[in-house]
């Protein structure tokens, strides 16, 4: 039987833990920054502290993703007291250095401090990343400390499933996987469906070629994560959750399983959450490199055991899903915005954003830009600021050409629409989407039917081949799109692109096909020269 | 299935400007068929599961923005429902197209040439040449069966071996391997068809292929005939109980 | 009708007697896992994981154990193994280069990176040099974009790669692996 955790109490026993270091060194761990060499530099930090036996006075602390990831691997040196100071491309030999300044050893370390006030962090709104960068994710007293698991005590002893739904209505949030569907509006289907047992199901089987941020969530904040699962579930009435993470993963997954680990021994999952009658158990199920499984129907399809083939609608998964239960499947980012809303109520989740479109969105942040990384903004920034102040701009003197967002289901805005806010509606009027959160910028060497047929290839490589039009007529488009580009069309083959772009649209089975030609319809929307100057008979 | 001795809510469908009553669960293309309107099929079949990959049952259905798929939709009161407009001819021209583009579909030298029904298909939505680059895949077709053989450069995925023989025979020896353009069917681990140990040699898979894919050995050119009637009387015959008496 | 089944199946009775008749260990380690699922037929990606991570590939005598096991149709299995792209068939090079051909890094010039190794080493993407030194392969976004274009050698994370640096990346691993060979 697992011992209830007094959240209160482990808050306070955390922070006076915390505020006995007279310093605290973080250090990045996440995936991008261990891919640039962030582990030897925590062993580097953590020996040097050792050897100077200041253990009682620094901590080192393993945190997830601080958001500039081109600059990794990133070190953040809090000394009690005094203002921080960020490190970048922080080497082994550097964390040492780092080290031992603060255990008084030497003056200053010979290592490029990165400037906080440079506006890649300060045009930022963080909420779902809110703690993601400052906290260990393995531990779960670091995210009580901040006031974790406070929205589901809360949700628990002072609300009714349905409460927890209209605030989540008030609260305006949308899908952020892609579609923006309400997010109160679908609770409303699973919570009213009839069945005795429902499922909640977290996607995490983020595909988009060029984006991660579903993974940063899950590896950096995951008991985030878990909370929002069990506010949706306890809104709902679901006993089982699952959460499909991709293999590609392994990261996200080991600290997902190692937080579903802690919370059930806490209390927190299991029966008798938090000492109230409501039970929930949550299991992590991986993929196995299809993203056609981040569909709804396939990623239920996988989760069964099968082929990741997507099914008919109706019945739509609330009406009949996993193992023919009523289900739901929310996208990772959606649900960890859940706790946020519930603690800090729906009105100042509501006060950032657009009329439609409410609260963040997290961002990849790629392509040739100065600085890379993984961003939140509020809804409706424009992409200017994002580019140019964000972003840093166009490196090696080169010009903005296009942004791609919503990857291979997306489109590319040009830079006359640059000053568009990034919202829902306003992303879908210039034929691209909001998508789960990707934004590739290209500069001026890039061609655009080249950026069509490369998502075009990874369509066809992904489609699933249940249904013709997506299984036979992406390789057709990207046979078309390859003549193109070799400069051996006609105009007769552009038109043919378009008029099978218009039926693997409308004839496709799922989003992957249905979406499949949005690049191709948007770069020849906003670039058709680029295109007629590549066919016989020029424009 | 619905029970069938409760009365059900009468609905008022109008497909192609014919006015029909249809009951709640019946789906587009049951009632479209009553009605007389000519909508294709492939993949689905009377009787099997509803697999919807073809897409050449789509229609138009007021108020949806995208053409909707008559085995799978169910109607609704209202509906009204359009089956051959210029929009929905040319998805489906070009649905076929791409089938006989993915695939080594000669007629001249097909078993199945007279009656199969991706050629009828064919001139129903008059194909008279396909505008993509014919792909010639390299496929082998499986002889080693002592009673039937599967040519796979006929082979459509539409899938309905796979359900005739997992859902009326129970056998499952059928599934479909691999993805995208790259699927391709296999018998149990992908062994030659003869060495499967789990086929019953029933045929169902056989009789219910629309294409020339699967046929009885033996048969010359033209000579394939499909009994594609067949599982949907069994299935029938099996959940209305038909031989056990009705209660 | 039956009240429709809205849980994972149970699992489907007792197994078919446990270990392989080869008495291959490895057999007995997969039968552990296939045990802690309970047998359970939804959990057939993530034991085809495990077999994978066991026996480096998946060989036609492990799929037939594992629907056995599960009591699945061995087309089923087959189907589902072969849907999902990190699942092999063959076994492996020596050593492994792992383009990641992203958005970002497609935009970086990842084409190049694989075209230049593909070439050096005479070996297509996603196959092994006949030799069985090494196995190129791409990968849809390996999630650090930051870093574009990147390249994993051997497991070991490469960024900000270009043709040069990847192919010296890929020959020190292959270089050594020779050496050592030639010392032993």
């Amino acid at each position: 039987m697992a011992k209830t955790i007094d959240l209160f109490q482990v808050a306070d026993e955390e922070l006076e833990a915390r505020s006995r270091f007279t310093c605290r060194i973080k250090t990045c761990a996440s995936t991008a920054c261990l891919s640039a060499g962030a582990g030897p530099v925590r062993t580097a930090l953590e020996q040097a502290v050792a050897a100077a036996h200041a253990g009682h006075d620094i901590e080192v602390v393993p945190t997830g993703c601080m958001g500039l990831c081109s600059k990794g691997p990133l070190v953040r040196a809090e000394p009690r007291g005094a203002s921080p100071t960020l490190f970048e491309q922080v080497t082994a030999e550097g964390g040492r250095a780092i080290a031992e300044t603060f255990t008084g050893q030497r003056s200053e370390p010979d290592v490029t401090v990165l400037d906080e006030s440079i506006p890649f962090f300060t045009q930022q709104r963080r909420v779902v990343l809110k703690s993601a960068g400052k906290i260990n994710p393995d531990r779960l007293e670091d995210y009580v400390a901040e006031g974790g698991y406070r929205a589901v005590l809360t949700a628990l002893t002072e609300m009714t499933p349905q409460e927890v739904i209209e605030v989540i209505r008030d609260s305006g949030l949308r899908g952020r996987g892609g579609a923006g569907y309400p997010t109160a509006t679908k609770l409303g289907l699973l919570a009213d469906a009839q069945g005795e047992t429902k499922y909640v199901v977290a996607n995490g089987d983020e595909g988009d070629p060029g984006a991660y941020m579903d993974r940063t969530i899950m590896e950096d904040d995951p008991h985030r994560v878990l909370e929002g699962i069990i506010l949706a579930a306890y809104a709902t009435g679901a006993s089982q959750a699952y959460i499909y993470v991709r293999a590609e993963y392994p990261s996200a997954i080991e600290r997902l399983e190692r937080a579903i680990r802690d919370a059930r021994r806490h209390g927190l999952l299991g029966r008798n959450i938090l000492d109230n009658s409501f039970r929930l158990d949550v299991a992590v199920r991986i993929g196995a490199g299809a993203f056609v499984c981040g569909e709804e129907t396939a990623l239920m399809a996988s989760i069964e055991g099968k082929r990741g083939t997507p099914s008919i609608r109706p019945p739509y998964p609330t009406e009949r899903g996993l193992w023919g239960a009523p289900t739901m499947i929310n996208n990772v980012e959606t649900l960890a915005n859940l706790p946020e809303i519930i603690a800090g109520g729906a009105d100042a989740f509501a006060s950032v954003g657009t009329g439609s479109s409410k609260g963040t969105k997290v961002f990849a942040l790629a392509g040739k830009l100065q600085h890379t990384g993984l961003i939140e903004v509020p809804m409706g920034i424009t992409l200017r600021t994002i580019v140019y102040d964000i972003g840093g701009g166009i490196p090696n003197g080169r010009s903005f050409k296009a942004a791609q967002t919503g990857g291979p289901s997306g489109g590319c805005i040009p830079a006359a629409h640059l000053d568009t806010p990034v919202d829902y509606e306003s992303l879908r009027a210039l034929g691209s989407m909001m998508g789960s959160g990707g934004l590739i910028v290209m500069d001026d060497t890039v061609s655009m039917p080249e950026v069509a047929k490369f998502f075009m290839e990874f369509c066809m490589d992904e489609s699933c081949g249940k249904c013709v039009p997506c299984r036979a007529g992406t390789v057709q488009l990207h046979e078309l799109l390859g003549k193109i580009c070799d400069g051996k069309a006609t105009r007769a083959d552009l038109q043919l692109l378009e008029s099978l772009s218009w039926t693997v649209r409308d004839t496709s089975l799922c989003g992957l096909g249905q979406t499949a030609p949005n690049p191709v319809f948007s770069t020849l929307h906003y670039f058709r020269n680029e295109y007629l100057d590549l066919v016989a008979g020029g424009r | 299935m619905a029970n069938r001795r409760a009365r059900p809510n009468g609905l008022n469908v109008t497909i192609d400007g014919v006015e029909m009553s249809a009951v709640e669960g019946e789906s587009v293309l049951d009632v479209a068929r009553r009605a007389g309107a000519a909508i294709p099929t492939l993949c689905y079949l009377d009787g099997l599961s509803v697999h919807g990959g073809c897409r050449v049952c789509l229609v138009e259905v007021d108020g949806e923005h995208a053409p909707r798929l008559a085995c799978s939709t169910p109607v609704t009161d209202e509906m009204e429902v359009r089956t051959a407009t210029e929009a929905i001819t040319e998805h489906r021209r070009i649905v076929v197209e791409l089938l006989f583009a993915e695939g080594n579909h000669i007629c001249a030298v097909c078993v199945s040439n007279g009656s199969c029904e991706l050629q009828d298909l064919a001139s129903e939505v008059g194909m008279d040449h396909v505008r993509f680059p014919y792909q010639y895949p390299d496929r082998a077709a499986d002889a080693s069966h002592p009673k039937y053989v599967f040519d796979p450069q006929r082979c459509i995925l539409c899938t309905r071996c796979v359900r005739a023989c997992a859902e009326i025979e129970g056998a499952h020896v059928w599934d479909v391997a691999a993805r995208g353009a790259d699927s391709y069917l296999v018998t149990e681990l992908n062994l030659p068809w003869g060495e499967a140990p789990s086929c019953t040699w029933c045929g169902k898979c056989v009789t219910v292929c629309p294409t020339g894919a699967l046929a009885f050995k033996g048969r010359a050119i033209g000579e394939m005939e499909h009994d594609t009637d067949l599982v949907g009387f069994l299935a029938r015959a099996r959940t209305e109980g038909e031989w056990e008496g009705r209660s | 009708m039956s009240a429709p089944q809205t849980s994972p199946p149970a699992a489907p009775g007792s197994p078919n007697g446990a270990g392989h008749p080869s008495g291959d260990e490895r057999f007995a380690l997969l039968d552990k896992t296939i045990r802690r699922a309970r047998f359970a037929q939804d959990q057939l990606i993530e034991l085809l994981h495990t077999a994978q991570d066991i026996f480096g590939h998946l060989s036609d005598d492990v799929l037939i154990y594992l629907a056995r096991q599960l009591r699945l149709p061995p087309s089923r299995v087959y189907g589902v193994a072969t849907f999902y792209q990190l699942f092999t068939f063959e076994a492996r090079g020596s050593h492994s280069c792992t383009v990641c051909t992203g958005t970002a890094c497609f935009v970086k010039g990842a084409d190049d990176i694989v075209r230049t190794v593909s070439d050096t080493y005479a070996v297509p993407p996603g196959q092994t040099t006949d030799d069985g030194l090494l196995t190129l392969a791409t990968a849809r976004c390996v999630g650090s974009c930051g870093l574009a274009p990147v390249v994993v050698v051997d497991g070991v994370v490469h960024s900000h790669q270009s043709s040069e640096s990847t192919l010296e990346a890929v020959r020190a691993v292959a270089e050594q692996a020779q050496a050592v060979e030639a010392e032993g």
